[in-house]
């Protein structure tokens, strides 16, 4: 039996205001896979990020990460639990807000309790693994838009996640950094659930794909066979983009 | 707006004023305007003896004069308003210069004036020897409630995000051939206001969000910073000290 990282399983949910966002999701995460989320605007794929850290909460359904259960009343282990789902949000300027990057990283780990070597050797460890090792004394803001994103994916990294979760990577993104990122990202080993519309970049990175439409899980397969069913893209507003066939590029490695 | 914070006041350097723990400087720093405000104004060369200290303190971490002048820009109203004093006041005049001008007035003025300055000087002296980290790091030694601090941390961080977006949102209206040119337009710019504090509300529970989701339980944690040892202390109590001893002599 595969070790299992992440298992979502009937996962409803409604927000106050009466917006039915999740119709009962099931997806299991093998670990070390990388499985890229896909859906149109509005599918419920934020939320769905939202319930795996336990931030949002109190649909029905349950949320295991390795095993142990999302419990929102349960502080101590929604401490493990937002150790173990590394969540890289969407604008890095809303991940990186300490007054240099080396706090920034620093951040997580100290809210787990390591200080003075430890906690130093941590973060050197997660800038390294992004190659960002030298930027660590600069303010966030004064680096570029693509160093940013990846400061932001050593910040959860510093963590030592069982999952890395991406909202959106390749947003606003120049094609150097998006390739750039493309690497990191393809050299780390850690479970990785990449929530984008960028489906070359889902090809490329994620060798599975789920589709996420309406709220409920629509597809679940090999990204090259999702990508290359039309019918199913046109039913959910997914579109490659001008001129792309996903049969002509072998997809990323397995 | 370049690099638009505390990088702009801060001067890196290496010398023992800088080395120097930010909050043994924030002491240092507050224990002296204390000693200058509580200086009688009629004390005049006291206010000398002071601003020599603070020559003294420049030197030795390097700050040019030309550089400390150039931002005591920010005390130019209380200058404009030291000087109305000495017109606008009641009591005896003098005359000077042909203008008869309010005794009283012109000791209220100057003493506006040189303790002021004083207190710019020295302020301008830290924060171009501290850097914003250590700042906050030395807030945060000192027991300045956290929350402050975290508020402090934010807005230094920010301020260049929100200004960005203020320029953003500047251009785009230009680029519609917006022209604020009379008041009627303080509408149009007061709405662009509103846009941008609900925009940056907005991304304060995103950033808060992002916050939790590293396991932020309520308190920052306090990231690593020197403590202060005897040898710093003294060397801080230095200027301190000194002003006591011109204000005790004066």
């Amino acid at each position: 039996m595969i070790e299992v990282s992440l298992e979502v399983a009937g996962l409803a949910f409604a927000y106050p205001d009466g917006h039915q966002a999740l119709f009962g999701v099931d997806l299991t995460i093998g670990r070390g896979e990388r499985v890229a989320l896909l859906g149109p605007n509005g599918a419920g794929k934020t939320t769905l990020v939202l319930h795996l850290n336990g931030i949002l909460s109190g649909g029905v359904g349950t949320v295991r990460v390795g095993g142990l259960e999302v419990r929102p009343g349960d502080r101590d282990t929604l401490r493990e639990i937002r150790r173990r789902v590394g969540i890289v949000f969407q604008d890095p300027d809303d991940q990186l807000f300490m007054p240099t990057v080396r706090d920034d990283v620093a951040f997580g780990p100290a809210n787990l309790g390591l200080r003075g070597a430890e906690l130093d050797a941590r973060v050197s460890e997660a800038l390294d693994l992004v190659g960002m090792g030298d930027v660590a004394d600069r303010p966030p803001h004064h680096l570029s838009f693509g160093q940013r994103r990846r400061v932001a994916v050593a910040t959860v990294l510093a963590m030592r996640p069982e999952i890395l979760v991406l909202d959106e990577p390749t947003s606003n993104l120049d094609p150097a950094s998006r390739r750039e990122l493309h690497d990191v990202l393809d050299s780390l080993d850690v479970t990785q659930l990449v929530v984008t519309h960028d489906l070359p970049f889902a090809l490329q990175l994620c060798p599975r794909s789920v589709v996420l439409s309406g709220g409920a899980v629509v597809a679940d397969g090999a990204t090259a066979d999702v990508l290359g069913d039309a019918d199913l893209l046109a039913a959910h507003r997914l579109e490659l983009p001008y001129g792309f066939d996903p049969r002509s590029v072998a997809p990323g490695r397995p | 707006m370049s690099g638009g914070h505390g990088h702009a006041l801060y001067r890196p350097g290496d010398s023992a004023v800088h080395r120097l723990p930010a909050h043994v400087k924030v002491l240092a720093l507050l224990a002296f305007v204390l000693v200058v405000v509580a200086t009688p104004r009629e004390h005049y060369w006291a206010f000398g003896a002071y601003a020599l200290l603070l020559a003294g303190v420049a030197a030795i971490a390097r700050v040019p004069a030309r550089v400390v002048v150039a931002r005591m820009v920010v005390e130019l109203p209380f200058v404009v308003f030291a000087l109305l004093m000495p017109v606008v006041s009641q009591g005896p005049r003098v005359d000077v210069l042909g203008l008869s001008l309010s005794e009283p007035g012109l000791l209220t003025g100057w003493n506006i004036l040189a303790k002021g300055t004083l207190g710019v000087v020295a302020s301008i002296l830290l924060a171009a020897t501290t850097d914003v980290r250590g700042l906050l790091a030395g807030l945060q030694r000192l027991r300045v409630p956290d929350r402050l601090v975290e508020i402090a941390s934010f807005m230094i961080r920010y301020a260049d995000v929100v200004a960005g977006d203020m320029r953003r949102m500047r251009i785009a209206r230009e680029s519609r051939g917006f022209q604020a040119r009379h008041l009627g337009h303080a509408r149009v710019v007061a709405q662009g206001a509103g846009a941008l504090f609900v925009r940056s509300y907005e991304r304060g529970e995103r950033v808060h969000l992002a916050m939790l989701s590293r396991g932020y339980a309520g308190s920052m944690p306090l990231t690593a910073t020197a403590g202060a040892g005897r040898a710093d202390w003294l060397r801080g109590a230095t200027l301190p000290l000194a002003a006591g001893v011109v204000a005790v002599l004066s």
